[in-house]
């Protein structure tokens, strides 16, 4: 049983909100770089670049993409998975403020590989952590900074985020699975 | 991915999928630390029966650029010159706990008795059996051209109707056989120029168009000239009078490389013998590719060494063998 829990505008009004909520605690977009972590991830940091800066004057918001594929604590688990592409922006992550972005945060291994991922590629003033949904049951202590929906599961259940550019439509949906 | 042992084990999405590994494992190298942790605590046996610089170097580099262990045997100076066998050597390292060996033997064939035998669990790369084959330096030929055509733009594209000609001594070139092979899956058209004497009986089923004469290849503008090493080590017989006869004839001179398109692409799987097989003039032009093929050579071995470890064990990534 798959329901819809986001609709088209309910994630543009989210992801307006992070921005708003991005710009608030940085206080403007400067020294700001956005990350996305493949796929959906690239997706919403493009849109959320896109958004700041309508947002505020100093400029557009450099944004790229961040694989944590090679940095997984599962891979020894699984069959290979083929890495995504890593971009950094320009001007590094040096003395920046990166804001990982994601679709959904569960447990919170992919951002522990990504926090590793980062240290190898510079060292960030900080990173923050936005996410288009968070599902709950993290298995390590992290958590988002800026939260589009809280949405309480059960580990059995699926979020599929599905987004324009990769699937088409925007939607986010909650599959029940074997529970319902 | 079990082993890699031959390229006419890999369909052109395999292939594509391994090219595309690699570029993200080429970005490594331009990071403030070009290592990347995947291959922790796992090992990697490099075993060379023959003589090797660059291979074994460049397996070395990329093992270690994925955070591996790596052991280092040569068979000079070792317990084979007191007449151990490819087995006991094999299982005598194996014991010692790799996960994986990258393999370089003077018999064509050993990598896939090694991985087939039953005599180990590790996984088997073959770094060049014999006269057979040499998957890895085929596939980073195909990514160093890949990559001078389509620049950032070459994720995902195969080789389609690009004209790659080959030329020199086919017969004892595991190099040309897995380019040959290689190359045409991925929808290269492969020209293979070498004296009647330097070309191997079966030549005639393969997928390539065979010519004699050099001056009529130049003369062809191929996109890309692949000059292969004379192996002075390999040749039991005379396959041509002298040396500066073969340079003459099937050598690219200053002369054959000046009536090249420019952007015609220039290379060689190394060592070069200068003034024989290559001038300088090419070798060193900036149509050569020489020495990025050394450095996507790392690349390469990096997403071969990825696909044969990082995965649990009897998994494939979707579109690979077994």
């Amino acid at each position: 049983m798959t329901h819809a829990v986001l609709q088209q505008a309910d994630i543009q009004r989210a992801l307006t909100r992070i921005a708003h909520e991005i710009v608030e605690a940085n206080r403007g977009t400067s020294g700001l770089v956005l990350l996305g972590i493949p796929t959906r991830g690239v997706t919403l940091a493009e849109r959320l670049a896109g958004i700041l800066e309508g947002l505020e004057p100093s400029g557009p918001v450099p944004w790229g993409s961040l694989d944590t594929t090679m940095y997984r604590d599962d891979l020894a688990r699984q069959p290979v998975r083929a890495p995504s592409p890593t971009r950094v922006p320009g001007g590094g992550l040096d003395g920046r403020t990166v804001v990982l972005v994601d679709d959904v945060l569960y447990s919170g291994r992919t951002i522990r590989a990504a926090l590793d991922a980062i240290s190898d590629l510079g060292r960030p003033a900080a990173v923050r952590l936005a996410v288009l949904v968070e599902r709950g049951h993290r298995e390590l202590p992290i958590r988002a900074d800026f939260v589009g929906k809280n949405l309480p599961t059960h580990r059995g259940e699926r979020i599929n985020v599905r987004l324009r550019e990769s699937d088409g439509e925007d939607v986010v949906e909650l599959d029940e699975g074997a529970l319902a | 991915m079990r082993h890699l042992l031959s390229v006419r084990d890999l369909d052109r999405a395999a292939a594509v999928g391994i090219l595309d590994i690699a570029e993200d494992m080429a970005e490594v190298a331009g990071r403030a630390v070009p290592k990347l942790p995947t291959l922790r605590g796992r090992t990697v046996a490099n075993l060379f029966f023959e003589d090797s610089t660059r291979t074994r170097l460049s397996f070395e580099a990329a093992a270690k650029r994925l955070s591996a262990e790596v052991i280092t045997f040569s068979a000079k100076g070792s317990s084979v010159s007191k007449g151990e066998s490819l087995k006991d050597t094999a299982q005598t390292i194996a014991a010692m706990g790799v996960d994986a060996i990258v393999l370089r033997h003077s018999a064509s064939g050993a990598a896939r008795v090694l991985a087939e035998s039953g005599w180990i669990d590790a996984a088997v790369v073959n770094a060049g059996d014999g006269t057979h084959e040499h998957p890895t330096q085929a596939l980073l030929d195909a990514f160093s051209i890949r990559a001078r055509l389509h620049g950032p733009g070459s994720r995902g594209r195969d080789l389609h109707g690009v004209r790659v000609t080959i030329v020199g001594d086919i017969l004892h070139s595991r190099v040309a056989r897995s380019n040959v092979w290689l190359l045409s899956s991925l929808g290269a058209r492969v020209t293979l120029v070498a004296p009647a004497t330097l070309l191997p009986v079966g030549v005639g089923a393969w997928p390539v168009r065979v010519l004699h004469d050099l001056d009529d290849a130049v003369d062809e503008g191929p996109d890309a000239i692949m000059m292969l090493r004379v192996q002075a080590e390999r040749m039991t017989a005379a396959y041509f009078p002298s040396e500066r006869e073969y340079g003459r004839v099937w050598g690219l001179d200053g002369a054959r490389f000046g009536r090249l398109p420019a952007d015609t692409m220039v290379l060689h799987p190394g060592p070069m013998n200068r003034g024989l097989e290559i001038s300088t003039a090419a070798a060193d032009s900036a149509a050569s590719l020489v020495l990025s093929q050394v450095a996507n050579g790392v690349s390469i071995r990096m997403a071969v060494l990825y696909l044969v470890l990082a995965g649990a064990s009897g998994t494939a990534m979707d579109g690979f063998p077994a």
